[in-house]
């Protein structure tokens, strides 16, 4: 089947997400969308799945326009989708997820049985094994990635839309998914593959369309290089890697000790972890989402309440301290989600800066604010920072990601650190803005704190490291120095251990 | 192809991504000490301090009946024995919690503690008796409307819309069958408080789906609506003309041949009027419907994963509408089971009914049958209350039927376990 997309615009108020786009798909390439987040590729691919209606231009399913009111239509056309944020009821077994929709019935009837058989068999044909009768929630997230791409087979998808299908697999998921696409390809399914990681692009898709701001910046054949695409991506040339001299590690300033969080449902997330971090040092703690990283993280700030064991920050035992007890011994926390963690939205950015010393001299005197003081600081810390927002009085809400991340930065940045808790520095930025946060964070170690850095993104904790833990099903099952090889980390991701090639089984 | 999905080549082994611990910490202390001091408080009250000198005289039907079967125990004895076997199960409990047992263990030890109740109650004294048949078949028909408003709760939480108005459409539907039952006949009653409550129902919905208004807020302010409402014309037109509008027929039991001549099921659940068999089939037809038809499982995606439904074409706005009025419906027929079986219209006749069915549906964890259950359970409390209060005036019997809803309340703290509602129940669904 072959796609086009002529022109299509799609505008949210002001904001110009698609641009007069231009589009074609031919029947059985993997045609890949690269751009940055934000640039507009997914609305453009809601736009072609009926979930957005476009301002102007038209969708051609083999030379014939098309138009779409929803998604049923789109699916009768031949489109499937896999969403970024898998379109799964978590509480449903896999065939029922499948069938969704498109069910199997007699008189309105439920056929379960016809069901089971028809994903077994689409499952078996292209081979892409699932377990038929298990609970979505308790399958890992290749598996449900896998339940989504039969879901869009079934209904005899021939253009199959991928939406950053990558973004939440270990290395070897990706590889598996990369083959998967490729056996597709050979049965005659066009593939759109939208993605802003290079490394992927280039191994898998057959043409590349490089999308930045809304409109389409040009074509590229995968045999193009990295730095190729990414300066097209970004519109000027960047540097993939991250800047950093030798570490010089000093005393240890943290020691955690067998350390176990318990959730409120009674699941163990973190679960006896040891781990050791020293002035001067980046410790990263890679790992598929979900592992207990961010149990982890809210646990050494105080967020979250420890079941046992033991941390220790710059000699004090903080085991059960709070987060006001931590910000006073110089810990710094960046959360892993900015917008609801990390500030508060509705607040200006000069307050936003203020959130962890407002209750404090020089920002207030005990009974009320020094606003004069206060916005002095916000406007030091907005040019320090590089903050691109109109004033200080502007809410956080109207920053872009980027922004928003430079914010929390530099709130945490401002106090004499002896340590820094940052967990996905740079989910959602742009190229531009993680080179900076990069910068920061191995600057903040040169000034001799000790960092921890939680990232899902392997080049990120290969790039920042100077030691890393993988965590899988919350233990660090395995320590490694910089510059380890990434396939032997992919593995350990994946719950793999190194010697024994056997899975690491949590109690 | 990962390591974790190599095992073999046809079906995939799933392993679980966490690690569960089994039983928490509330409900095992919680449920492991209620039952000793249950079976402590057996011991005590009905075995050291029950009436020795009384057998428990229980009867299984109404005295005057013929043939009534009728037998005695000895009351201390049974007591003793069930306090005795209630101990060891939160001993027990103590020692092993394990999730798939706690509902058989919770289960045996409240049975006999009620079973020892009843034989102290059959002991009381000489002229005492308790007639096992008749309170579970009051139990029933207490039960009745609260299952109607429960079932009504689980179409539309289940669909994703909260309904706290529950007690506002019963209300709505019984206003309207008295009206309508008195003027036309109780057959056409019966539908008009359905659709009243339909009615009622579509009003929530639109205000909750298309206009996103709170829902909790909204519920509230609907039953005032039907409060005052009914209350209104209750007094500007029903009072001062009783004989004509406020005077519906009653609905005779209908014995069901053959099912109805077994002893004790058969007057327990054969002789009855036909708004408790209508109840019958709607417990099943909602089971049913919920779990095995399409519809069902539509609703159920819709009210867990809106979004998910939506991608695949499924018209989430129009599922929600649909639920919500059929069960406004259902809301409505249970307030007609007060006008007939009580046979005239008065000021907040309900008197919170509908409430406790919310209650009963949050216990019995947003299913239909656990809905019924709790409801069984909670009309089984008030009925006792009635018993208690003629054999034993010495309890206050309002003790006994706030029993129920501290029950309820532990529940929904997580004794009985994680209780879980819809994912999306009371999220508006918007496109953006």
């Amino acid at each position: 089947m072959k796609l086009e997309l002529r022109g299509i615009t799609k505008t949210f108020g002001d904001l110009v997400a698609n641009d007069a786009i231009d589009l074609v798909v031919e029947p059985g390439e993997i045609h890949a969308l690269l751009g940055e987040n934000g640039a507009g590729k997914s609305t453009l691919m809601n736009v072609l799945y009926g979930l957005y209606q476009p301002d102007d231009g038209e969708i051609l399913v083999d030379d014939k326009p098309v138009s779409f009111s929803g998604p049923g239509d789109a699916m009768r056309a031949g489109i499937g989708m896999v969403h970024q944020h898998f379109m799964l009821i978590p509480v449903f077994t896999v065939a029922e997820n499948v069938e969704l929709g498109h069910e199997r019935h007699r008189f309105g009837f439920l056929n379960r049985r016809a069901a089971r058989k028809e994903v077994r068999e689409v499952s078996q044909r292209y081979g892409l094994q699932v377990p038929v009768d298990a609970l979505v929630q308790d399958l890992p997230v290749g598996v449900q990635q896998r339940v989504e791409i039969i879901k869009a087979l079934i209904r005899d998808a021939r253009v199959l839309i991928l939406d950053e299908p990558t973004a939440v697999l270990t290395p070897q998921e990706t590889d598996d998914l990369m083959e998967i696409m490729r056996s597709l390809k050979e049965g005659g399914t066009s593939i759109v593959f939208i993605t802003h990681k290079l490394r992927e692009v280039r191994a898998v898709a057959d043409r590349i369309t490089v999308i930045r701001r809304g409109k389409v910046v040009g074509e590229a054949s995968p045999t193009a290089s990295s730095a190729e695409l990414a300066s097209m991506m970004v519109g000027r040339p960047v540097s993939l890697e991250i800047d950093k001299g030798v570490a010089r590690p000093g005393d240890e300033v943290v020691q955690v000790e067998n350390l176990r969080v318990v959730d409120q449902t009674g699941q163990v997330t973190v679960d006896d972890v040891t781990f050791s971090v020293r002035a001067g040092e980046i410790y990263a703690l890679a790992g598929v989402q979900g592992n207990g990283q961010t149990e982890l993280t809210e646990a050494l700030v105080g967020l979250e309440p420890i079941e046992s064991g033991r941390v220790v920050v710059a000699g004090q035992d903080v085991t059960k301290a709070g987060v006001d007890d931590m910000i006073g011994l110089g810990v710094g926390f960046v959360p892993e989600d900015r917008v609801h963690d990390g500030l508060v939205s509705s607040f200006s950015v000069a307050e936003n800066l203020v959130l962890d010393l407002y209750h404090s001299p020089p920002f207030s005197n005990g009974l009320s604010l020094d606003l004069d003081r206060i916005a002095q600081n916000a406007r030091d810390r907005v040019e320090e920072f590089d903050v691109r927002t109109p004033t200080v009085d502007h809410t956080a809400s109207t920053l872009s990601g980027g922004n928003q991340q430079k914010v929390v930065l530099a709130r945490e940045l401002s106090r004499p650190l002896k340590l820094l808790v940052v967990a996905q520095p740079t989910r959602g930025l742009d190229v531009g803005s993680m080179e900076f946060v990069h910068r920061r964070i191995v600057a903040e170690r040169d000034n001799g704190a000790a960092v921890i850095v939680v990232s899902t993104e392997l080049d990120e904790v290969l790039g920042l490291a100077d030691r890393i833990g993988v965590m899988y099903r919350g233990k660090i099952i395995g320590e490694m120095p910089a510059g380890a090889d990434p396939s032997e980390i992919g593995l350990l991701m994946a719950g793999t251990a190194r010697d024994h090639d056997k899975e690491v089984s949590a109690p | 192809m990962s390591t974790a999905t190599m095992q073999s080549p046809d079906e995939l082994t799933v392993e679980h991504v966490v690690t569960r611990a089994p039983v928490s910490r509330a409900q095992r202390w919680g449920a492991g000490i209620a039952l000793i001091l249950i079976g402590l408080l057996t011991i005590w009250r009905f075995g050291i301090d029950g009436h020795h000198d009384q057998d428990a005289k229980i009867q299984l039907g109404a005295t005057g009946a013929a043939h009534v079967p009728h037998f005695s125990i000895p009351a201390v004895p049974v007591a003793w024995v069930a306090g005795i076997i209630t101990v060891l199960l939160g001993l027990l409990w103590l020692a092993v919690p394990r999730r798939r047992w706690f509902g058989l263990i919770m289960g045996i030890g409240i049975g006999l503690f009620v079973v020892a109740l009843i034989c102290w109650l059959a002991s009381a004294s000489s002229s005492a008796f308790v007639d096992v048949v008749g309170l579970l078949t009051s139990s029933i028909n207490l039960a009745v409307p609260l299952i109607l408003g429960a079932l009504c709760g689980v179409m539309c939480e289940r669909s994703g819309v909260i309904n706290v108005a529950i007690e506002g459409q019963m209300l709505a539907g019984a206003w309207t069958s008295a009206l309508i039952g008195t003027v036309v006949g109780a057959a056409a009653g019966m539908l008009a408080g359905a659709f009243a409550g339909a009615l009622l129902g579509a009003l929530l919905a639109v205000f909750a789906i298309k206009y996103l208004v709170n829902q909790v807020v909204l519920g509230v302010v609907l039953n005032v609506l039907a409060a005052g409402l009914t209350g209104f014309f209750y007094d500007a037109f029903m009072q001062p003309h009783t004989q004509a509008l406020n005077q519906p027929p009653l609905l005779d039991p209908i014995k069901i041949p053959l099912l109805g001549d077994i002893p004790v099921i058969g007057p327990l659940f054969f002789d009855t009027s036909i708004i408790v068999y209508i109840t019958y089939v709607l417990i099943v037809a909602v089971d049913v419907w919920l779990f095995r038809t399409r519809w069902g499982l539509r609703t159920r995606a819709v009210g867990e994963h809106p979004k998910a439904a939506d991608t695949v074409g499924i018209n989430v706005l129009g599922m929600r509408y649909r639920n919500v009025i059929i069960g406004g419906a259902i809301a409505g027929l249970g307030g007609s089971y007060f006008i007939f079986e009580v046979g005239q219209f008065q000021k907040n006749i309900t008197s919170g009914q509908g409430f406790i069915a919310l209650a009963a549906l949050i216990f019995g964890r947003w299913s239909p049958r656990g809905a019924v259950a709790a409801a069984l359970l909670f009309g089984f409390a008030s009925a006792m209350q009635v018993t208690l209060s003629i054999n034993a005036p010495a309890i206050p019997s309002t003790f006994v039927a706030m029993v129920p809803y501290i029950a309820t309340i532990l529940a929904v703290a997580g004794l009985v376990g994680k209780v879980r509602a819809p994912a999306a129940d009371g999220e508006p669904y918007v496109k953006d």
